[in-house]
C-alpha cells in the first residue's frame, strides 16, 4: 500500500529523526533499526535514526557502529554519552543533532514496533497535529506479555490520571510519539520527571501550552529479550509523580 | 489554576449548595421532604464514584486487547531481520 506512494513521500520535504535512547541493548539495535530502515524505505518518507547511547558495558555503541556501516552515515547518527544520565537529557542531547522537522521517540526494545511510524505521519498530517501519540487504550491497541496485575495496574493508574489530571490523550505513559521538532524542543526543557511520570508530563504540559494531541492505536509488545520492569518502587514514584502534576498544573 | 484547585473549587460548590439545602442557611424553607433527601448526598456520590470507577477499571482490564498476532509478527521479522543482518556482514 505505502509502497506505491514512496515518490511522493519522499518530495515532501518533512524529516523525520527517530531518537533512540539505548542501554544495554546489543540484541534488540540491530533489529530495531532494521525494522525502521524497512517501512521508512517502504513509505518513502526521509529519515535519520540517532542512537544515544549512555555508555552501555555490553558493546551497544560498537554494535552501533557496525550498522551505521551498512546503512550509511546519513541514516544512522551516533550520539553516544560517557554514562546513564535521565531521558529528557537524552532527547535534548540527541535533538541538538537532529536534522528532521519532526521528531519520533520510541522505546529501542522492540515494543514499539516501527511499522506505526507511517500511521503516525499520515495522522499528524491530517490535522497538523503538534503531537502524535501512541496509545495502548484506544480502539485496535493494545499489549502483549502482560499478566491480569499488570493489565489492572496499569488501567487502574492510567484512569487514576484521567480523572485528576483529564489530559486529552488516552495513553498518558506511552513513550511512542511524533513531535513537531520545535514542540518537542519547549516541553522537554519544562518537563523535569523521572521514569513513567516524564511521559505523563509532556503531555500533561502539551495540553497546558494548547498544543494539539493526535493519537494512534499501537500494540505494544513487551520486551522479547531482557526484563521488563513493575515493582513497588515504579508504583511509588508513579504516584508521586502523579500527585506532582496534580498539584502544580 | 491548577488542577488541584479545580477539584476543590469543584468540591467546595457542591458542599456549599449541599450545605445550603440541608441546613436551610438561607431561610428558603424548603419543604422537610427536600432537606431530608438532600442530607445523605454526599455518601450516595461518594459511593456511586466509587462504583463508577470500579466498573470502569474493570471492563478496561477486561476488554485489553492481547496483541498475539503483532508478537507472531514480530518473532517473524526477528527471524528475518537476523538472517538479512548477517548477509549484510554484521556480526552479533
Amino acid at each position: 500500500m505505502a509502497s506505491r506512494k514512496a515518490p511522493k513521500n519522499r518530495d515532501s520535504g518533512n524529516k523525520y529523526s527517530v531518537l533512540l535512547p539505548t542501554y544495554n541493548e546489543r540484541e534488540n539495535l540491530p533489529l530495531i533499526v532494521w525494522l525502521l530502515v524497512k517501512y521508512f524505505g517502504e513509505s518513502g518518507y526521509n529519515y535519520e535514526i540517532i542512537v544515544i547511547d549512555d555508555g552501555s558495558p555490553d558493546g551497544t555503541l560498537e554494535v552501533a557502529e557496525q550498522l551505521q556501516k551498512i546503512y550509511g552515515e546519513d541514516k544512522i547518527v551516533l550520539r553516544p554519552r560517557a554514562k546513564k544520565l535521565g531521558l529528557g537529557t537524552a532527547y535534548i542531547h540527541g535533538m541538538k543533532h537532529a536534522t528532521g522537522n519532526f521528531v519520533i521517540i520510541m522505546d529501542a526494545d522492540l515494543s514499539h514496533h516501527p511499522k506505526f511510524i507511517p500511521e503516525f505521519i499520515e495522522k499528524q498530517k491530517e490535522g497538523d497535529y503538534d503531537l502524535v501519540s501512541g496509545t495502548r487504550y484506544r480502539g485496535n491497541g493494545g499489549v502483549y506479555g502482560w499478566d491480569l496485575r499488570r493489565k489492572l495496574i496499569s488501567r487502574g493508574a492510567n484512569f487514576l490520571a484521567q480523572v485528576l489530571l483529564r489530559p486529552g490523550a488516552s495513553d498518558l505513559t506511552g513513550s511512542f510519539r511524533l513531535y513537531k521538532k520545535k514542540v518537542l524542543e519547549s516541553l522537554v526543557g519544562r518537563c523535569v520527571s523521572k521514569g513513567y511520570v516524564f511521559q505523563m508530563e509532556m503531555i500533561v504540559r502539551a495540553r497546558q501550552l494548547n498544543y494539539t494531541i493526535g493519537e494512534v492505536p499501537i500494540s505494544f509488545v513487551d520486551r522479547v529479550y531482557g526484563e521488563s520492569k513493575l515493582g513497588g518502587n515504579e508504583i511509588v514514584s508513579y504516584a508521586k509523580g502523579l500527585l506532582t502534576l496534580f498539584a502544580t498544573t | 489554576m491548577t488542577k488541584l484547585l479545580q477539584w476543590l473549587f469543584g468540591v467546595a460548590v457542591v458542599l456549599a449548595v449541599w450545605a445550603l439545602v440541608s441546613f436551610d442557611l438561607l431561610d428558603l424553607s424548603l419543604p422537610r421532604p427536600y432537606r431530608e433527601a438532600a442530607w445523605p448526598m454526599p455518601l450516595y456520590l461518594l459511593v456511586s464514584l466509587g462504583c463508577y470507577s470500579l466498573a470502569t477499571v474493570g471492563y478496561r482490564v477486561a476488554t485489553f486487547n492481547d496483541c498475539e498476532e503483532a508478537a507472531k509478527e514480530l518473532q517473524e521479522q526477528i527471524k528475518e531481520a537476523r538472517e538479512d543482518l548477517r548477509k549484510k556482514g554484521l556480526k552479533m
